[in-house]
């Protein structure tokens, strides 16, 4: 039997997210507003 | 894939114009670049996602604060935003290193579990129950001074002053008890080990 002398590969070429990490992002995005009054800034999210 | 013509900053002024649609075209643009940098540093997938989603939760933080402004390209400035968390990252495992088990390295190797197992326990149990039983054969006087500082945890001043002898005979007394023990221990072929 050949021997696999080689690590695992650190980085393969196609790395992504996970799917969960990108959808929270999206919600997220999609439920904060920022609102600034006297520059100040405040943060919503709807829930 | 008609998005791929758009450029970054129309699509960022847009997703500024309130279409959320952008912003998951910016994502599925750079997030094979963004992340696999993250990676390159980490090498740590759940830490990279980590550090990829605080970096959007910034990105999206400015932009709909209105505090991005155009002046150079959006991948070299999420990049920056990006490889300061992992800055920030490596601070602060320095401070609290973590070490996760992987093929080549047990995590075991540098964690040990302290209790002693049930069988250490019973050895040690054993060792006591013998070493009280010896401790009964000595005579009277030399028992005394033997509990008194081995279980009551007494100086030989106060041992002196509740037997009523000197510091010295307390001390001497001591000493035979631990000659006796020893000969107790060599003539009965004792052995008291855990």
């Amino acid at each position: 039997m050949a021997k696999i002398y080689s690590k695992k590969a650190l980085a393969s070429k196609d790395l992504k997210p996970k799917k969960e990490v990108v959808s929270f992002l999206l919600n997220y995005s999609q439920a904060l507003t920022v609102v600034k009054v006297n520059e100040k800034s405040f943060e919503i999210i709807a829930n | 894939m008609a998005d791929l013509h758009i450029p970054d900053a129309l699509l960022v002024k847009n997703y500024v114009d309130g279409n959320e649609a952008a912003l998951a075209t910016l994502i599925k643009r750079h997030e094979s670049k963004i992340y696999g940098f993250i990676y390159s540093k980490i090498a740590d997938r759940d830490i990279s996602n980590d550090i990829f989603q605080d970096t959007f939760i910034k990105v999206i933080k400015t932009l709909k604060s209105n505090s991005y402004n155009e002046e150079g390209k959006f991948l070299p400035w999420v990049m920056r935003i990006s490889h300061n968390l992992i800055v920030d990252h490596f601070r602060k495992t320095k401070k609290m290193p973590m070490y996760r088990e992987t093929e080549e390295f047990s995590i075991f190797s540098v964690m040990s579990d302290d209790a002693l197992t049930i069988e250490s326990k019973m050895i040690v149990d054993q060792v006591e129950l013998d070493l009280k039983k010896l401790i009964e054969e000595l005579p009277d006087d030399q028992k005394e001074v033997v509990v008194m500082r081995m279980y009551q945890d007494m100086s030989f001043k106060e041992i002196s002053e509740l037997t009523g002898v000197s510091i010295n005979t307390a001390l001497g007394r001591m000493r035979y008890a631990l000659m006796n023990l020893r000969k107790i221990i060599d003539k009965h072929q004792i052995i008291l080990t855990n």
